[in-house]
């Protein structure tokens, strides 16, 4: 397993390499959210690759150091699908890789509404010592990643997850609430959960000349998000939450950086973590695909 | 190899999206020029708010070079993948019908919604838009 983790981190490596060699970088507008989802999906043809990153503390026993990287590619400009490779380090235990993610967004109106619904569905592949904490469902608390590494990795997890992703943008604002409800398919139940977030950029109007340290590059913002328990105890009981405000700068020059201190709100939370992410859009890359398989060099 | 055997597949699926997608083409500008008439009228009558300002044919073309040149073109001649947006179509639109567009794109045609971007840069998006003027047909065949 370990092997095949290194082989797939260093393939994946390799095409990210030969991408930025020959893609040509385009400005993204992200939000600085880590776990919550707006509407605004991936550009038609664009590829952003990107790193994130969470240090977690972990109450009797170890901290961790969990990692993912995301491939996201705008297949039309209603339709984004994403594929994450998930690894963790643990703090005086081992470093594993834990598995990856397939997720699939649709937008199903055409046009710009007061609210914006988008339909999320994923498949989940990943083993029990997965510690990214993309998202927090069911009955998911703190006390779950005390196993070593070695007896965690052991518990394989394949589960469907689905999203509503209700998102409104106002006057330079952005709201999004997702609903989230997860399958485990060995035979689980349904398991629930939610993640909110609000952002705005620190100014509303671009600048007349290119700069990396322009207030409009800058977008402010603060999420939240947490369990809400399984189809037979539905509610807040024994379930954990977290609040976290961030920060994402984004570069002309196609990069993005996130920064996000999360704080746990209650007993069964993380007490803190802290999470970062440094991403970059490629342009075109749908097209120099294409030219690749069609031998259509310009 | 359970593990291996399910991201091949996934690895292929991703393939064939990418190459369904590109499979696409681009849209026939006629089609997409279509799109302007459809703004509604309430938004056709909106004034640019930044008309008046100088600097905003100058910050759209910033923005204009960050998000939208890769697909409509230098100078918005028109690209690979969206049309000039200098024809008469854009050129002799209501400044309120091309903001309409941007915010709501026209998602079924590969145009993207561009609402993440703040209401003011979007109508400084459509100052420089409006600035560019129509193309010259003879000087474009020459180029």
């Amino acid at each position: 397993m370990l092997r095949l983790g290194r082989r797939s981190v260093f393939l994946f490596a390799l095409t990210t390499l030969f991408l930025l060699a020959r893609g040509r970088p385009v400005r993204s507008q992200e939000n600085p959210y880590i776990v919550a989802y707006d509407h605004n999906l991936e550009e038609p043809g664009n590829l952003e690759v990107e790193y994130f990153s969470t240090f977690g503390t972990q109450r009797g026993g170890n901290n961790f150091h969990a990692f993912w990287q995301e491939f996201e590619y705008g297949a039309t400009a209603w339709w984004t699908t994403e594929f994450y490779l998930d690894g963790q380090s643990t703090f005086g235990d081992s470093t594993i890789f834990t598995g990856f993610r397939w997720e699939n967004r649709v937008r199903p109106l055409n046009n710009e509404h007061w609210i914006n619904p988008v339909l999320y569905m994923e498949f989940e592949n990943i083993n029990g010592a997965d510690k990214i904490i993309k998202e927090v469902e069911g009955h998911d608390v703190e006390s779950d990643f005390l196993a070593p590494n070695q007896i965690a990795r052991q518990e394989e997890n394949r589960e469907i997850e689905l999203k509503l992703i209700l998102s409104s943008n106002f006057k330079g604002w952005n709201f999004t609430e997702n609903m989230l409800a997860v399958k485990n398919l060995s035979n689980q139940p349904w398991e629930f959960g939610y993640a909110l977030g609000a952002s705005r950029p620190l100014t509303l109007k671009g600048a007349a000349q290119r700069c990396n340290f322009c207030l409009q590059h800058f977008i402010a913002g603060v999420e939240m998000y947490g369990g809400l328990g399984d189809r037979y105890s539905f509610g807040l009981h024994d379930t954990s939450h977290y609040l976290a405000p961030g920060l994402a700068w984004n570069f002309p020059s196609g990069w993005t950086l996130r920064i996000e201190p999360t704080f746990g709100l209650n007993g069964n939370s993380h007490q803190f973590m802290l999470r970062w992410g440094a991403s970059y859009e490629i342009a075109g890359f749908g097209q120099k695909v294409a030219q690749l398989f069609r031998g259509n060099h310009e | 190899m359970r593990r291996l055997r399910l991201a091949g597949v996934t690895f292929l699926s991703s393939v064939a999206l990418v190459a369904w997608s590109v499979s696409e083409g681009r849209a026939d500008p006629e089609s997409v020029y279509a799109e302007i008439a459809k703004a509604p009228e309430k938004y056709r009558n909106r004034p640019n708010p930044l008309a008046n300002d100088p600097e905003a044919p100058a910050a759209g073309k910033v923005l204009f070079e960050e998000h939208c040149e890769d697909c409509h073109g230098v100078g918005a001649n028109g690209g690979r993948k969206a049309p000039s947006l200098r024809a008469k179509e854009v050129q002799e639109a209501a400044p309120g019908a091309i903001f309409w567009i941007l915010t709501n794109g026209v998602v079924r045609k590969k145009m993207p919604v561009w609402s993440k971007l703040p209401e003011p840069e979007r109508w400084q998006l459509v100052s420089y838009i409006k600035s560019l003027g129509l193309i010259d047909p003879v000087a474009a065949s020459k180029k």
